[in-house]
């Protein structure tokens, strides 16, 4: 039960990139079309997952044993760029199809802030190790749901007559306000 | 000579306005989004930001000969995690008030893009004191861009700046403008007020 309760609420109330800000620029960057926002979706999705689990591993099985939580940023990064380099090659070997899809994705997800601070914030908030994968789960519906729905707008907003000096991002900001907007009525949805 | 320092205060001058990371390049939009719910936390975040840009800069075009193409960003990053892990205990150490309201924004510093963009554009292939150069201007305008959205939300959502309360008792709070919402509406305002300032310029 607490499982569901941490993938809905990092899935919906305090979505990553609504609540948190998390990984903004790919979904400035890759919001214009429904088809490349699902790839990015998945792909994220996919690392997220992993990274929750190795991050929540090296955490507590390397760093705290040997007292060295300072390191706890350097470890991170480097495992989440080594992560992705991985996935990388490993779709490429089992998935060709899948591998096409998400494309050049993979790499952009390495500097990614949501994948990091997932990572702070399952060990911020002290999960363990189904909560993470759960947190990774949800975080990463999150990011494709609010990815998915922002391109929808986007499409449709190609036919608006947008004044001239809101044409592209300032527009899509204003959007996000009031996706951002419609997301915090969730709030009262769970009380953790 | 008089060519060099022309060009030395253009170095600096860039990140301001021409090519301010966060207005024009749309860079570091997470920190600048989620820190600004009151000025003083754009301000602690822009100077751990500055701090890091310039530091790292420095380090890495003084061994931008000994790195090794090939691992470049992974050597890059390990630079930039080191000196922001400097930042965030120095920040729990002497503001812990600071450092609780930016939570883990501070170690998110390690995956600001404007931070790593400056390496590889610039960093990796100029001398230490241009790098140093090109790194402030670009902190100081991600700083302003900070103190601005921050001072703005803060003044319409608690009437107050840098806690001092400027709005009197007439005001009612925007409580929006210090919740998600604001940041991402602010944001769109300020882009689409320098598109329009950038107009004028170019037409005056």
């Amino acid at each position: 039960m607490n499982l569901i309760l941490i993938f809905i609420s990092a899935a919906i109330i305090n979505n990553f990139v609504l609540a948190y800000f998390l990984g903004i620029c790919p979904f400035v960057g890759v919001s214009k079309q429904i088809s490349s926002a699902v790839s990015m979706g998945l792909a994220v999705t996919f690392v997220m997952t992993i990274a929750a689990a190795v991050t929540w591993l090296i955490y507590h099985l390397i760093l705290v044993p040997f007292n060295v939580q300072i390191l706890e940023y350097v470890a991170f990064i480097l495992v989440i760029a080594s992560l992705v380099q991985l996935v990388e090659m490993f779709i490429r070997k089992v998935s060709k199809p899948l591998y096409d899809t998400l494309g050049i994705y993979l790499p952009l997800i390495t500097t990614n802030c949501a994948i990091l601070g997932l990572a702070l914030f399952a060990e911020l908030r002290d999960y363990d190790f189904m909560e993470s994968l759960a947190f990774g789960v949800g975080a990463g519906a999150g990011f494709t749901l609010a990815l998915v729905i922002m391109a929808g707008i986007r499409e449709e907003l190609e036919l608006a007559r947008v004044p001239r000096h809101f044409q592209g991002a300032a527009i899509t900001m204003i959007v996000a306000a009031s996706l951002a907007l419609a997301f915090m009525g969730f709030a009262g949805l769970l009380s953790i | 000579m008089a060519k060099q320092s022309v060009s030395l205060s253009r170095e600096f001058g860039k990140g301001l306005w021409a090519e301010n990371p966060v207005l024009v390049s749309l860079l570091g939009l997470c920190p600048t989004l989620a820190v600004t719910n009151s000025a003083i936390n754009g301000l602690a975040m822009g100077l751990a930001t500055t701090f890091v840009v310039v530091s790292s800069g420095i380090i890495i075009s003084s061994f931008r000969k000994l790195i090794p193409h090939q691992v470049r960003i992974a050597g890059y990053i390990v630079i930039i995690a080191t000196f922001v892990t400097l930042a965030d205990r120095y920040l729990a150490a002497f503001y812990p008030d600071i450092s609780k309201a930016l939570g883990p924004y501070v170690p998110l510093i390690v995956v600001n893009c404007i931070i790593l963009g400056r390496q590889e554009a610039f960093a990796s292939k100029h001398h230490p004191g241009r790098a140093a150069l090109d790194a402030l201007g670009m902190g100081v305008g991600f700083i302003a861009v900070l103190f601005v959205l921050g001072s703005i939300r803060e003044l319409l959502g608690s009437g107050s700046i840098l806690s001092f309360q400027v709005l009197g008792d007439w005001w009612t709070p925007w409580m929006v403008m210090i919740l998600p919402p604001g940041a991402f509406l602010t944001l769109g305002l300020l882009i689409g007020l320098s598109n329009w300032i950038n107009e004028k310029r170019a037409t005056a």
